[in-house]
Order: C-alpha cells, then sequence, then structure tokens
C-alpha cells in the first residue's frame, strides 16, 4: 500500500505519467492477437491503396485464352470463367471492401450517435418517440433490412453503402444513447445550457466528444460486419455488381458451378473475406478492451 | 410488441412503394417487351389492386393480416400461405437444427476455455470463434460442397425432401448447411460463455463450493453454469438475426428452396405482397424469439420476476 501523497510535488514524483512513444510497443506486447489484427488491417490498407501497381493484371479485362487456368507462375491464384486474374481481382476487390466498409461505418456510425444523443439530450416524449422508432428497425433481421434497402434504392456500391449503413444506425443510437444518458447529467451540460447556447452546439460541442469512446468501439467492430455483408449481398447478386472486383461477387455463380474442375476461384476469393473480416475483429476486440474495461470480455 | 410490428408493417409498406417500377414492369418490361402497352399495365395494374390509393391499399392488406389471411403473390397469384407454407417448414427445421449446433459448440467451448483460461487450450478456441465470426457461411458452404464433390462425388440433390417422408434423407441433405451456420452462430455464444463463466468463477460462492472440496464437476455445472448461462441466452436470441441472416444465402448456396431464397425472388420480382408478408413474418417471429428468452429468463433463475 503506497502512502498517500500529501503534496503537489510528492504526487507528481509519485505517478509519472508513461511516455506517450511506447503506447505502440504497449498495445503489441499486451495484445498480441490486436496487433496481428492492425497488421492484417495495415496490409489491406496498402493492398487496396496500390492495388494499381502490384496487380499483375486489370481486373475487369477478359482473356479468353486463358479461361479457368490453374495456378501458375503467370496466374498465381489462377483465373476466372471470364479468363480474369483471380489475384488481380482479390488485390482490386479490397477496394471495394474498405471503401463500403468503411463508408457504411462512417455514416452508419454518424448518424447512429447524432440520433442517440439527440435522443438522450431532449429526453422525455422526444426519446421516447426515436426509441419505438429504433424498436422497429430492431425488429429486422440485419441482413433482412440491408436487402429491403437495396431493392429500394437498387444495387451497385454506392447503394450498398446506404444499405449497409442503415441496419447499424439503430445499434449505434442505441448504445450511444445509454451512455449519452449519463453525460447529460454532468454540470457542465447543465452550465452550457444556462450560457444560452443552442441545443446543436450543446450535443455537437459538449456531449458527442464525451461519448466518442462507445462511438469509435460500435464503428471498428462494425467494419468486419460491413465487409462480411457487402460480401454476402453481392453474392447473392444484390449488391456490387460486374465487372467490378469484389469478394463476394468472385464467389458467385461460375466460382460453384466450377468448384470441381477450377476450385482456386471458389477458395482464395472466400479466404481474402474471412482474413480480411478477422482482422478487423481481432482489432476491434482488442480497441474496446483498451478503451472501454467495463465492455472487456476478457 | 402490437406496435412494433405495426410500425414494421408501416415502414415496409411505404419503403416498396416509393421506388419507381413495380410488379408489373418487373414483369413486362423484364421479358424484353419494352413496347407493352401503356393500357394493358394499367389493366395489369387494376387487377393487382395498384391503382388503389395507398391508404387504401394498406387497409386491405392489414384487414386481411388480422384474419390471417396475406392475400395473394402478385407475380405467381397463388395465395401467399401456400407459398410460405411449403417452405416454411424446411427453413424453420433448418434454423432450429443449426441452433441446436450452435448450442452444442458454444457451451462446452465456452466453459473449456474458461476453465482453462490463458492456456493453449483457451487460445485455441478464441481463435476458432473468431473466426468463425469471420468466415462467410456461405463460403463455408461452397467449401463443404467442394470437399464432399471430391472426396464422396456427392451432389447436393435438386429437390428437397421433407423429414416426414424420408428423415434419413432429410438429415443427411440439412446437416450441411445446418452445420455451415450453426458454426458462424455458436462464435458469438461461445465468447459470451466464456466471459460470463470466467465472470461467474470469481466469485465468492464458488471459491467457498471448492474450498468444501466440492467436486469442480459439479462445481460447474450446477453452480457456475446456472449463474453464466443467463447473458449467453441473451446474446444467442439477440443473434438470431444471424442465423436468418445466414440461411439467406446458406440456402442459395445449398440450392434450398426455403424462405431465404423466397425472399430474394420477391424483392427481384418486386412483389409487395409477398415482400410485406415476408417480412411481417420474420418480425413477429424476431420478436416472438425475443419474448420467450424474457419468459425462459424467469425459469433459469428464479430471482428475475414479470410483474
Amino acid at each position: 500500500m503506497a502512502v498517500t501523497p500529501q503534496t503537489l510535488e510528492e504526487l507528481n514524483r509519485a505517478a509519472p505519467l508513461p511516455p506517450r512513444r511506447g503506447a505502440i510497443i504497449d498495445f503489441v506486447r499486451h495484445r498480441p492477437l490486436g496487433a496481428l489484427g492492425a497488421l492484417i488491417i495495415v496490409a489491406m490498407t496498402l493492398l487496396a491503396a496500390t492495388a494499381g501497381w502490384i496487380a499483375p493484371y486489370n481486373p475487369v479485362e477478359n482473356d479468353y485464352a486463358a479461361m479457368l487456368a490453374a495456378p501458375s507462375a503467370a496466374h498465381w491464384l489462377g483465373t476466372d470463367a471470364f479468363g480474369r486474374d483471380v489475384l488481380s481481382r482479390i488485390i482490386y476487390g479490397s477496394r471495394t471492401a474498405l471503401m463500403v466498409g468503411l463508408g457504411a461505418s462512417l455514416i452508419g456510425a454518424t448518424l447512429g450517435s447524432l440520433i442517440g444523443v439527440a435522443s438522450a439530450y431532449f429526453g422525455g416524449r422526444v426519446d421516447l418517440v426515436v426509441q419505438r422508432v429504433m424498436d422497429v428497425f430492431f425488429a429486422f433481421p440485419v441482413i433482412i433490412l440491408a436487402l429491403a434497402v437495396v431493392a429500394i434504392l437498387g444495387t451497385g456500391a454506392g447503394n450498398v453503402i446506404l444499405a449497409i449503413a442503415t441496419p447499424m444506425v439503430p445499434r449505434c443510437a442505441r448504445v450511444v444513447r445509454s451512455s449519452a444518458l449519463a453525460v447529460r447529467e454532468m454540470p457542465y451540460v447543465d452550465a452550457a445550457r444556462a450560457s444560452g447556447f443552442v441545443h446543436s452546439r450543446i450535443i455537437l460541442r459538449h456531449m458527442l466528444p464525451n461519448v466518442m469512446a462507445p462511438i469509435l468501439i460500435m464503428a471498428t467492430a462494425f467494419l468486419g460486419e460491413a465487409i462480411l455483408l457487402e460480401a454476402s449481398l453481392s453474392f447473392i447478386g444484390l449488391g456490387v455488381q460486374e465487372p467490378t472486383a469484389a469478394w463476394g461477387l468472385m464467389l458467385r455463380g461460375a466460382a460453384v458451378e466450377f468448384a470441381e474442375t477450377a476450385p482456386w476461384m471458389a477458395i482464395f476469393p472466400g479466404l481474402a473475406i474471412s482474413l480480411g473480416v478477422f482482422g478487423f475483429n481481432l482489432f476491434g476486440d482488442s480497441l474496446r478492451d483498451a478503451l472501454d474495461p467495463r465492455l472487456r470480455t476478457q | 410488441m402490437i406496435p412494433t410490428l405495426l410500425g414494421v408493417a408501416v415502414l415496409i409498406f411505404v419503403l416498396l412503394r416509393v421506388v419507381p417500377g413495380d410488379v408489373v414492369e418487373a414483369r413486362y418490361l423484364t421479358q424484353g417487351s419494352q413496347f407493352q402497352s401503356q393500357e394493358l399495365m394499367d389493366q395489369e395494374r387494376a387487377k393487382l389492386g395498384l391503382d388503389q390509393p395507398l391508404w387504401k391499399q394498406f387497409t386491405m392488406w392489414m384487414a386481411g393480416i388480422v384474419r390471417f389471411d396475406f392475400g395473394l403473390s402478385m407475380w405467381t397469384g397463388s395465395p401467399i400461405s401456400e407459398e410460405i407454407k411449403l417452405r416454411f417448414a424446411l427453413s424453420l427445421q433448418l434454423a432450429l437444427m443449426a441452433s441446436l449446433i450452435a448450442q452444442l459448440l458454444a457451451i462446452p467451448l465456452g466453459i473449456l476455455a474458461a476453465v482453462k483460461q490463458d492456456t493453449w487450450v483457451d487460445y485455441a478456441v478464441r481463435v476458432f470463434s473468431i473466426a468463425g465470426l469471420a468466415t462467410p457461411s456461405f463460403w463455408l458452404g461452397i467449401l463443404m460442397i467442394l470437399t464432399m464433390l471430391i472426396v464422396f462425388h456427392w451432389v447436393p440433390p435438386m429437390m428437397f425432401t421433407p423429414l416426414w417422408v424420408n428423415p434419413w434423407q432429410n438429415l443427411e441433405q440439412l446437416i450441411w448447411p445446418a452445420l455451415a451456420v450453426g458454426y458462424r452462430y455458436s462464435a458469438v455464444g461461445t465468447r459470451m460463455m466464456r466471459s460470463a463463466m470466467l465472470e461467474v468463477l470469481r466469485e465468492d460462492y464458488i471459491r467457498t463450493a471448492r474450498a468444501k472440496g466440492l467436486w469442480m464437476k459439479l462445481i460447474l455445472s450446477r453452480h457456475a453454469l446456472k449463474n453464466a448461462i443467463l447473458p449467453v441466452l441473451t446474446v444467442m436470441s439477440l443473434e438470431f438475426a444471424f442465423l436468418l441472416g445466414g440461411l439467406v444465402v446458406t440456402e442459395q448456396v445449398f440450392n434450398l428452396n426455403g424462405l431465404g431464397m423466397l425472399f430474394v425472388e420477391a424483392i427481384s420480382h418486386r412483389d409487395y405482397t409477398l415482400t410485406q408478408a415476408l417480412v411481417l413474418l420474420v418480425a413477429t417471429f424476431f420478436l416472438f424469439v425475443n419474448f420467450f428468452v424474457d419468459i425462459a429468463y424467469a425459469l433459469i433463475d428464479p430471482r428475475i420476476r414479470y410483474r
């Protein structure tokens, strides 16, 4: 048991702040799985960013001389039914996955947290109505809601982002609301009100920054799921459309048809999805443990 | 529950209708005959009741629903209850099998990981469950079919055999999709089981039980599991959506003509009545599951009482 510090100098001496530089090293040492996740994410981002330089072939160019070619020196992971290079399509596919994942998470988390904080801030009848509306959205399984939105907006990458963001909104709103309820009771919110600030300023400048931790956790956790959802939607033909390179799309149709003769078409894109989502999940878990010990799953 | 369902009904009704295009267009325009006369299309619309004002369409739909009459499918023209009945059995059986597999995997694995915390067993279970979350069930399905093709030269059958016709053939057909969905579904449960168990194992009464020399098996099954299972139940019921969602894509892979397949068809045909009925059905099902889980709490944990 340490002696309780009596003076300010003693306090400073007793608890030296750890150097900031060590944060990353600390993270790697204490959370090896999280670091592995981060590594996968970095690798995926690099792939997406440099796709134009490192992909050996054009991902949408058909080569009818090399249809369903087995993995070889020319095509490391083989080619598909149109003679398109599987490796190149996987590399370009990381762009689609990241774009849809980040886009959906960003939109979903932004809208969700705004609704959540506003609902908590105004309270009373507004809160009640917002919560009931959220209940309605909760009654839809995630993929059904996403499918319904696709049915309305149509397919294509942009619409898929919105479709995947939609189920994210109520979930984020609910989590953020519960954190914001506590923040609302803080004296500084009262102070801001007493100073006569408008509602939007209090919500955006005073409350939102204080519920950033749960928002970040939700958004990261949702990234992996969004990539998976995009793959599922594309797989059933209601997501990103041909000839765009997308992992889920690569598993559709011919990949199943020719599974026996050309298994590389079915194996590698699925591996890419799993690895990508695995990375985001690992990182998200560790981030949650680090940021919010209350939600820890040990 | 009723207001939520009414909200669901209004939402899906409005959402479907704000988009340009309807079932008549989907039918005639995709058939390549763009020059279909406007008159004929209007006639078709009148036949389906699509020329009525929206509020009238909605009240008619609602009036049918309270009598459990879902109307006719706009695409096939046959009663929706018939369409759904054929496929509901398949999807429900698949969902139950997947759910059973998930529980059988999640509970023992979660307990094992918690008891052997921070050993290789624990790490193996955790990686297994995180991998389950990351692997798309449709890909797992493809891999299964692929393996069966190459090893046993087995091809997924074209027709579905109901349980009451040939139980063995039916189970043989459904076990693989059930495993593909169940594995993914189990991951959520495993993680929750592990963390809940870890928490409970640190409680005083567990230490007391150990101190008085009770068998570890008995402590786990009688003292710890009962207290740790509640959050697992919650999470698994909430994640039931995973299961239903997993079915939508898995049915495509295994060529099973279930509700998921029907839903995708209904959407692409812009079949309003069928889409509405399916969404409402799934939402009702989902709400009922949550409701029964609430009741199950009180049965498992006598401390919980509902007034």
